[in-house]
């Protein structure tokens, strides 16, 4: 026996070992679940650290109100088989509570708005940590976030003054009213939440995988026609075969031309892409080169 | 059964390493080098830099460094201020970066980084040579126990390439290292610019027969690092289900720190001191026969004893230490300097306990590595030994044995800042007052060494002490005999198994055959200082009094103590020539004097004094002496 693990399962050993540490240092903590393979991976990573007990915390998808069917449906059986308990929060809440205003015209994205819903939940639930599936890789903002990430009173990321973060000891004391996000897979590359997804042999959403779409192109990308969207002149909704790389918002997320009809071309298709997958499928963070970090220090996820 | 993806490392081993460099030696382009030539860079990455790079240069070269630079505010001063962490993958390995500004006012960062590190990755300008910041990163590696280290000799295209400053740069590299008992260290002259030895061997560089970068990172051997020697297992959470189904199920989750647990081990509790059995060893994917680290599992015991969250788990004949009193190394991260007598709370393994910092025992230069004792504050940056007493007893190991068990945060009660980092050294021996010479230019106390045997370790618990080697260097006729036997009785009458080897004495037996040569005389040294050795291993404090009057003998000496990890202070006995001759109770100066002996040690023999000891007593006081000698063991927790 050589008691050597593969990158995969260290990954995973360190994930459990984060979510069992929230687990026992916060009192009420939540864990963010869009049925996004991201939070799909965080699921079945909080079955590893917990079961057969129940979850420690429940489940919270911050709902804009614009979402693929598929993934509703999803989300919805995946929280039953689970026997978990789910808290939605809304934006069309907020915007009926005048919490927020809803963007207008081609361009508009619930996508921001979600920042208030959240931090608003949080408020109201005393959530004291909320676990997320951001991971470092995914964009050079995140590149220097802790994975115990402090948030002040008001939901705020200060860059400039996070908590060192030294071998696995994570410091979780907050005073009330401030939070913690903890990203368990802080250290997963897009590749390996897709290669778990294989070994485990998890269920995804079917947007995940290649299927016949009407859609439109702009700034490059294609978008899904839909009632939350509005074309602009020139723009002419057309039929393709694709694939999506991350679930959100249906206004701003872009699918990628694709023939990957099942896991094992999906994976290969992400090993032999040249894109990241926020490059490629989120409109919001091509606005600018900080509009990434901009939004962390809102508050985003 | 575990599954098949539990064992079959099917997707290649994971490896951290943190990288370090002064400002512009080229980390962020070597960085990016690697990053683009694993194909790790993506298309839209490559043009935002590319664009970025417009900008600031005005020209079509790609920055690769701009691939790395990750927050606004570094790209506006253009320089990296925090950890950033990157991946890329081989075939045969997944690497994590831990990337560390170089600056020095960013010690707490590489600190950070170097903490998980597999390897070190140090960047030194081939034209700037060994710089202190170089210096600064090696001792930072060895003092976090990296344990291996690469130096990449970058922009060797701006020396032509040459073979000749490489030697250098790798010769003065390791004058400085020497200092420091590093275990591996690799040197592979690059341009990170050019491509040199990064990925593929340079075509520039024909006298360079290693391999380059990459495959060095693929290819060093890591698994053995980890120590599976010790079973040590926190207990993080109890998972207690209470449902019709698993009705009396109570398992311990958490991650193994060290060792590998069976299902069957008998096991201790501490610090309750309970005994129970591994009954079984679960994970979701089923249960395990064996858990090792890193792996999370959830540990079942055969009986119903009371553990929780902070407890740890080992094995009864291989415990870990329990207390209160705690020694260690401590890298300070706050603009609140740690201050003596101050409470904070201490953060090690699962368990978080309030803490007083009973004292600083040294302040650490890290770039001379001197000791400063008259330091009482460490500030932002600083690096020094101190001193805890905690409210609840810790479990621990010494770092330099388990990073896991070793290692401890200091959180700042008020602002619930993370403020210190902590490697133990082991248990406070509740010394007030360390009394230290100028101790010049050494690191090795305590605080950077091989790993110690376990078999040493299991035989002074067993026993209850602790060896150590006491070697008293001066004239003959200085006072080193009277001063070990002062030590020896005060040792005995404390229940500390002391024994004095005398050089006169040992000259009649083991040392019998031996002249005064030169050569003869190195040889009376290695052979007393292996014979000390093996009484401090064996648990005793070994009492040495010879002249040893050549530096080069002597550090051998300590060399091979501090090379598995014993104790060993040097005593100079700084008598002067003139009064030794006054006193000489044997009547050897008279007799060199009158050239009826030769060779004799001041007279017409050189005697080097030492340049750094541990402690330099004055004649006269025999008693203070003794006191001294006796304080610094109980600082290195020699002697209770
Ligand atoms: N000629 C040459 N220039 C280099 C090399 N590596 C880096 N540089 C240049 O040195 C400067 C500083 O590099 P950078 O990577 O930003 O340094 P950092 O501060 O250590 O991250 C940049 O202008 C690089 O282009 C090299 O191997 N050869």
């Amino acid at each position: 026996m050589n008691y050597e693990l593969d990158h995969l399962r260290s990954l995973e050993a360190e994930a459990i070992h984060v979510m069992r540490e929230v687990a026992a240092e916060f009192e009420r903590p939540v864990m963010l679940f869009s049925g996004g393979k991201d939070s799909i991976v965080m699921l079945r990573l909080a079955e590893k650290a917990f079961r057969p007990g129940r979850f420690p915390f429940p489940l919270m998808h911050v709902d804009t109100g614009h979402n693929f069917a598929e993934v509703i449906e999803f989300r919805d059986r995946r929280v039953a088989e689970l026997g978990e308990r789910l808290v939605i929060a809304s934006v069309q809440d907020s915007i009926d509570r005048g919490r927020v205003v809803e963007e207008t015209g081609p361009r508009a994205s619930r996508n921001r708005l979600q920042t208030v819903t959240l931090l608003d939940a949080i408020t109201e639930h005393g959530f004291d940590a909320a676990f997320g599936g951001a991971r470092r890789d995914e964009e050079r903002a995140r590149a220097k976030e802790r994975i115990f990430s402090f948030r002040n009173d008001f939901g705020g990321w200060d860059p400039k003054n996070q908590r060192p973060e030294l071998w696995s000891l994570y410091n979780g004391r907050i005073n009330k009213g401030e939070h913690v996000r903890v990203f368990p897979i802080s250290n997963w590359t897009e590749l390996d939440v897709w290669q778990y997804i294989a070994d485990e042999d998890l269920e995804i959403p079917s947007i995940y995988y290649a299927h016949e779409r009407e859609v439109f192109a702009r700034d490059g990308m294609l978008y899904a026609t839909s009632e939350f969207s509005e074309l602009m002149a020139e723009e002419t909704p057309f039929t393709e075969s694709v694939r999506y790389r991350t679930v959100g918002d249906m206004s701003c997320t872009g699918a990628v031309r694709s023939d990957a009809a099942t896991l094992i071309d999906v994976v290969n298709e992400i090993a032999a892409t040249r894109i990241t997958e926020r490059g490629e499928t989120r409109a919001d963070d091509r606005v600018t080169e900080a509009a990434m970090e901009d939004r962390k220090r809102e508050g985003y996820f | 059964m575990a599954s098949p993806a539990m064992t079959t490392p099917k997707h290649g081993e994971l490896m951290r390493f943190a990288t370090a460099g002064s400002v512009d030696d080229g980390k962020s382009t070597l960085i990016g080098r690697l990053l683009f030539d694993t194909k790790a860079i993506f298309e839209d990455q490559l043009e935002q830099v590319a664009e970025a790079s417009r900008r600031r240069h005005g020209n079509g070269t790609v920055d690769l460094s701009m691939l790395t630079d990750g927050l606004r505010a570094e790209r506006e001063q253009g320089i990296t201020i925090d950890v950033a962490y990157r991946y890329f993958a081989t075939p045969r390995r997944t690497f994590i970066i831990a990337d560390t500004p170089g600056h020095e006012l960013y010690t707490r960062n590489m600190v950070t980084g170097a903490s998980t590190a597999d390897l070190a990755l140090v960047l030194v300008d081939a034209r700037n040579g060994v710089v202190r910041q170089s210096r600064r990163h090696a001792f930072i590696s060895s003092l976090l126990r990296i344990p291996h280290i690469v130096v990449a000799i970058n922009k060797m295209d701006l020396v032509d390439y040459s073979q000749e400053r490489y030697e250098e740069i790798v010769e003065d590299f390791t004058d400085f290292a020497a200092k420091l008992e590093v275990t591996d260290i690799t040197f592979i002259p690059v341009s990170a610019l050019l491509g040199d030895n990064v990925v593929d061997r340079s075509a520039h560089m024909p006298w360079y027969a290693g391999p380059p970068l990459l495959y060095h990172l693929e290819h060093v051997h890591i698994a053995s690092d980890r120590n599976l020697i010790d079973p040590r297992f926190p207990v993080q959470w109890v998972i207690r289900p209470g449902t019709d189904s698993h009705h009396d199920y109570r398992a311990y989750g958490g991650q193994v720190a060290s060792g590998v647990l069976r299902a069957g081990d008998e096991i201790v509790v501490l610090p309750s001191g309970a005994r129970s059995t591994i009954a079984a060893i679960d994970t979701y994917d089923g249960p395990v026969g064996e858990a090792f680290p890193p792996m999370s599992v959830a540990v079942r015991l055969a009986d119903d004893v009371d553990v929780s969250r902070g407890d740890v788990l080992a094995r009864p004949n291989n415990r870990p230490e329990v207390g209160r009193d705690i020694d260690a190394i401590l890298c300070w991260m706050n603009e609140v300097p740690a201050t003596e007598g101050k409470r904070y709370v201490v953060k090690h393994t699962t368990r978080s306990t309030r803490a007083v910092l009973s004292g600083i025992v040294h302040h650490i230069d890290v770039d001379t590595l001197h000791h400063d004792p008259a330091a009482d504050t460490l500030g932002l940056n600083e690096i020094g030994r101190a001193r805890f007493r905690t409210a609840e007893p810790l479990v621990f190991d010494p770092y330099r044995r388990s990073r896991e068990t070793g290692s401890f945060v200091v959180i700042d009660e008020a602002t619930n800042e993370t403020v210190g980092a902590g490697m133990i050294i082991g248990r406070d021996g509740e010394t007030h007052g360390v009394p230290v010479a100028d101790q010049a230019a050494r690191v090795s106390e305590n605080v950077v060494r091989q790993p110690s045997k376990i078999d040493r370790a299991e035989r002074w618990r067993l026993l209850g002490t602790r060896g150590a080697t006491v070697w008293l260097t001066g004239l003959p006729a200085s006072g080193k005999s009277t001063i070990a036997d002062g030590v020896e009785s005060r040792l005995l009458a404390e229940g500390v198994n002391a024994y004095r080897l005398d050089g006169d004495n040992l000259r009649h037996g083991i040392n019998g055959n031996l002249g005064f040569s030169a050569d003869d005389r190195a040889e009376n040294v290695r052979r007393t200082a292996h014979v000390a050795r093996l009484l401090a291993d064996s648990g005793a404090v070994a009492l040495v009094s010879l002249v040893s009057p050549y530096v080069a003998d002597r550090e051998a000496a300590r060399k091979i103590h501090e090379d598995i990890g014993l104790e060993y202070v040097e005593v100079f006995v700084d008598t002067p020539l003139e009064e030794c001759e006054r006193r000489d109770p044997k009547g050897l100066y008279a007799r060199a004097r009158a050239g009826e002996i030769s060779g004799m040690t001041g007279v017409d023999d050189p005697y080097e004094p030492p340049e750094s000891p541990d402690l330099v007593v004055a004649p006269g006081d025999v008693d203070a002496a003794v006191d001294a000698v006796i304080a610094q063991l109980r600082a290195r927790g020699v002697v209770p």
